[in-house]
């Protein structure tokens, strides 16, 4: 007797059921193949070629009519299974009932339709089967713009062939980097840098908060309130196994359909396999582990004993010129070790991660030629302690390249600008090395590179030792910690020059040795991208010490203190009210006045800071920024509204500068005094600027400090007007923070590049102009007062503690 | 008894810390990777520092107050420094935080 299978789902794994089936017992069963998709089975994974164009749908079916017809399969392709009946053993489908002595589910999965406006507008389509591919297709004949939501494997194919099938494609992606389940951060930036290259744009970050349009789609709003064109959407988000049926039958089902590693689901007589199943809680979305799924299900069907085991799989894109491979788990962690290898030039990071004696995770981009030798060697757990340090070379290397300290400046292009004083790209420089100049005088001499401010000294010696090689000694100068062989100088030069605007591109293309950078660089490199490229560098509060992550001072406890801002040390009595308010109301142990001219109130509650902030910022006060690398405060005398020595409105320019430059992210922190004459009661003469007022003008001195160096200001130049007295003063602190190393003060900075570099530079009325420029444009991003940001209830949430388990009776 | 959820992961920044009070002190949930968290003792061994606001790099964090860094997996303080720090069973699940009861001195049935 033969027995009745019905199958649902005429897809990857079902069609490898019957394939096995076939091969052991022909003729053993009486096969019912239902499908949703008017076809049989084809090679779904190959849709992506179909798109782009480079396959047709031909060229991908795996299972013609032929193939079913010679099996005697009863083929009802284009009909819904909508329900399965457990009690009388029967399936139904839109056109009848059938029988099953076995039921097979394997409907796969659906997308995920994020529960936005406008996601059912026409011109919205998901990724899954061939009618959506020539929807698609159809879509992109007409050109126009195209936005890809999701930034995962779906996404990046549809975008790839969207783009070459001549459509103007944008990707939004919610998190921070490209394919995050399979990638890392640098590699993720690889990839969006290549596919930048071929034209697609890719935001990341990117919240998608509606799709608008009337009768069709026509553009789609993010979260930042930001429009994007869009002639069609396309919906790539993720994907739900397909377990309607199933629960609705009563089977169990948990994210997936719940089967044993022998493929039967709570009823015996009912197995499923592919992307609909769960497994010991787990999901799949690769055709890999499916196959030997199917190979199970066949078994188990036959009634030979077989059992599922998970193994690692690989992944690939498949998007031409996107070259990637990653396999295993790939989180860094102290058991573990990373084996990093990049090549800035052309483009390659690899990154082994072996735990013990074994490799247990690859991520790879740019040259994945050893990604199955590695993958293998996941899979198997291998002992690698052997080849240990040839390993990240591959299989055919095993001598074992040193990691090349030089790749980076070797990297540049030759338009690359090493020294921004005398603008001198890197061709000229390696021109004049190659005409004979040997020595870092020569350069000097032939081409001003590192003539002036000497920042790019470092880089100038490399490129010495590129271009002659062992001919060349360089004294190694140090580098910023153990994740870069660069100084922070060169490191600074680089960004610039190279226009690196991300923390995974700072990495990538300067060769780091680590994953993810320390505590010891991250928080500088975090402050130098911010601090060139204000507009385009999302701030990294992960990388900030505690104190600018919450925006108060961390004292010994754990408490906090608060330190509203106080405009040149002037204060009001509705000021001083809400403060003393505050105080009162937040238990505030102590209130003290600083050595800055302004009140602290020390010992608050993290939990209270939000809405400590919320009360003050009624009374107009903002924070003092005075846990900040910005500007501090900016003190001042009284001046000539009451002093009978005055010489200027000291108390007034104090102000100003006050109100122009706070808010301002700084390499260190920044204090500044104003006094009206030569008495010097602000104590400006010790400041990082000092302005002391005379009769004729302002004497504005810089590089001050009065910690644990003792200085005095030096005199940096004389100006007549106040209004000059202001543009010098925001053109040193801009000068200052586009080149000070990360916590040098201006005094440390100034004794390396020279007082009369720094003389030089403001006194060019030009250069003052276009540093003017640079701050206040930084401004119009950083000028927000962080206090009235976080006085609200998301930070009141985020500043409470995630949990309260205090009040859960311990039985 | 069954696993207490706390939260959602998301409700940790990448490379951040939370932390959750208990009858036994304050417990500093940390979120290492996407999809990878640690919990352990919120108070430094040197000081009393607050761990969950220290810089979280690997598996590791940076005392805010004088830069001890602990191993988020043992506990044990790296380099020179001697100390430990409990670590407590935590993990994700659906998107969920889950944490051992044993923090509130119950142990898991
Ligand atoms: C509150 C205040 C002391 C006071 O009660 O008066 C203070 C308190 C702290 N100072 Fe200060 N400094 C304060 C005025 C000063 C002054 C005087 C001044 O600004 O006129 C100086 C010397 C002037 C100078 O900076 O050159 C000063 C030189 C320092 C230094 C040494 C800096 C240096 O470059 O050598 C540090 C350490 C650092 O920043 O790395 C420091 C660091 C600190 C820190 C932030 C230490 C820390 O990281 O926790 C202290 C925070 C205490 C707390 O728990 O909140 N504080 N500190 C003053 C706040 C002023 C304000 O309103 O913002
Ligand atoms: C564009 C694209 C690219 C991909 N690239 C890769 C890749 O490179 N590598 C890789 O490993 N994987 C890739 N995948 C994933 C891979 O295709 C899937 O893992 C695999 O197809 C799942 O097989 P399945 O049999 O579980 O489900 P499917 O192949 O989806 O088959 C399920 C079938 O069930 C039908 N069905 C559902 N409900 C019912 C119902 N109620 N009644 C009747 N029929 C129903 C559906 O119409 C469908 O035809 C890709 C997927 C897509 C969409
Ligand atoms: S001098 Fe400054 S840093 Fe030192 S204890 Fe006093 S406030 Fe703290
Ligand atoms: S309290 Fe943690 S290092 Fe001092």
């Amino acid at each position: 007797m033969t027995n009745r299978l019905v199958i649902i789902g005429a897809g990857m794994a079902s069609g490898r059921v019957i394939e096995h089936l076939h091969e052991t017992d022909p003729g053993g069963w009486d096969i019912t193949l239902f499908n949703a998709e008017a076809r049989g089975n084809y090679n779904r994974i190959m849709l992506s070629p179909v798109l782009s164009g480079e396959k047709t749908y031909d060229d991908i079916v795996t299972h013609d009519d032929a193939w079913y017809a010679e099996r005697h399969i009863t083929c009802r392709f284009g009909e819904h299974v909508t329900a399965i009946d457990r009690t009388r053993k029967v399936v139904t489908g839109q056109n009848g009932e059938v029988a099953y002595d076995k039921l097979l589910i394997a409907t796969g999965s659906a997308p995920f339709i994020i529960p936005i406006e406008g996601r059912d507008l026409p011109g919205v389509i998901t990724y899954r089967d061939l009618d959506d591919t020539n929807a698609m297709i159809a879509a992109a004949a007409k050109g126009g713009k195209a936005v890809v939501i999701g930034g995962g494997l779906l996404g990046l194919e549809a975008a790839a062939g969207l783009s070459s099938r001549g459509m103007d494609v944008t990707v939004l992606h919610l998190v921070g980097h490209l394919m995050e389940r399979q990638l890392d951060e640098t590699a993720g930036y690889l990839l969006k840098k290549d596919l930048e290259r071929r034209g697609i744009t890719v935001k990341t970050g990117a919240s998608t908060a509606a799709i608008l349009g009337k009768d069709r789609a026509e553009a789609v709003l993010l979260q930042d309130k930001s429009v994007l064109g869009a002639d069609l959407v396309v919906l790539a988000v993720g994907i739900r196994p397909e377990t309607r049926l199933a629960t609705d039958a009563g089977l169990d089902v948990a994210r997936g359909i719940e089967v044993s590693a022998q493929m039967v689901t709570s009823d015996p007589d009912i197995l499923a396999v592919g992307e609909c199943v769960e497994l010991d809680g787990q999901l799949f979305g690769l055709v890999a582990p499916l196959y030997d799924q199917a190979k199970v299900a066949a078994a188990t069907l036959m009634g030979q004993g077989a059992a599922f085991v998970n193994r690692e799989t690989a992944t690939k894109l498949k998007v031409t010129g996107c070259d990637l491979f990653s396999a295993g788990d790939f989180a860094d962690g102290d058991d573990r070790e990373d084996i990093v290898f990049r090549d800035p030039a052309r483009g390659v990071y690899k990154r082994l991660v072996l735990q013990g004696d074994r490799l247990i995770g690859a991520v790879m981009y740019g040259d994945t030629a050893d990604g199955g030798w590695f993958h293998g060697l996941i899979k198997d757990g291998a002992d690698v302690s052997e080849m240990r340090d040839t390993l990240i070379f591959g299989p055919a290397f095993q001598g074992g390249r040193a990691l090349d300290p030089m790749a980076a400046v070797a990297a540049l292009p030759a338009d690359a600008e090493i020294c921004g004083c005398n603008g001198v790209c890197k061709g000229r420089i390696t021109r004049a090395i190659e005409g004979g100049a040997d020595t870092l005088d020569d350069v000097r001499a032939q081409t001003k590179a590192s003539s002036s401010c000497g920042t790019c000294t470092g880089l100038v010696e490399q490129l010495l030792a590129v271009t002659l090689g062992d001919a060349f000694d360089m004294d190694t100068p140090k580098p910023i910690c153990a994740c870069t062989d660069l100084t922070h100088e060169d490191v600074r030069r680089l960004i610039k020059a190279q226009e690196l605007k991300s923390q995974p591109a700072v990495w990538q293309e300067l060769g780091w040795t680590t994953p993810n950078g320390c505590h010891v660089c991250r928080p500088a490199i975090n402050f130098y991208l911010l601090a060139d490229w204000p507009v385009e560098y999302q701030d990294d509060p992960q990388s900030r010490f505690v104190n600018e992550r919450n925006h108060a001072n961390i004292q010994k406890d754990g408490t906090y203190s608060v330190v509203p801002r106080m405009w040149g040390g002037l204060t009001s009595a509705t000021e001083l009210r809400a403060i003393a308010d505050a105080a009162e109301k937040y238990d505030v142990p102590t209130v003290k006045v600083t050595g800055g001219q302004r009140i602290d109130l020390l010992g608050v509650r993290k939990e209270d800071l939000p809405a400590m902030w919320a009360d003050l910022g009624k009374a107009g006060l903002v924070s003092g920024h005075a846990y900040s690398k910005g500007l501090r405060t900016v003190k001042t005398c009284v001046g000539t509204d009451h002093c009978r020595f005055g010489t200027q409105d000291s108390t007034g320019l104090g102000v100003k500068l006050e109100q122009r430059l706070w808010g301002s992210w700084t390499p260190h922190k920044v204090k500044m005094a104003v006094s009206g004459c030569p008495r010097n009661c602000a104590e400006a003469t010790c400041k990082d600027v000092g302005i002391v007022c005379v009769d004729s003008g302002y004497e504005i001195g810089v590089g001050g400090a009065a910690g644990m160096d003792l200085r005095l200001t030096e005199p940096l130049v004389k100006v007549e007007t106040e209004a000059e007295a202001m543009e010098y003063t925001v053109a040193f602190v801009q000068l200052y923070r586009e080149n000070a190393r990360y916590l040098d003060r201006p005094y440390k900075w100034i004794a390396r590049v020279g007082l009369d570099w720094v003389r030089d530079r403001l006194a060019d009325a030009a250069e003052r102009r276009r540093l003017v420029a640079a701050f206040d444009l930084s401004q119009t991003i950083y000028q927000k007062d962080p206090w009235a940001e976080r006085a609200d209830e998301d930070a009141a949430r985020a500043f409470a503690p995630l949990a309260d388990l205090t009040l859960e009776a311990a039985e | 008894m069954s696993w207490i959820d706390i939260g959602a992961l998301n409700d940790i920044p990448l490379r951040g810390a939370r932390r959750v009070k208990t009858p036994l002190g304050c417990i500093a949930v940390f979120r290492t990777d996407e999809a990878e968290v640690f919990a352990t003792a919120n108070a430094c061994p040197h000081k009393g520092g607050p761990l969950s606001e220290g810089i979280v790099h690997g598996r590791k964090v940076t005392c805010p107050l004088h830069n001890w860094v602990f191993d988020l997996e043992t506990g044990e303080a790296q380099g020179a420094d001697e100390g430990r720090i409990a670590t407590y069973p935590l993990r994700v699940e659906g998107g969920r935080l889950l944490l051992d009861p044993a923090v509130l001195g119950r142990r898991a049935a």
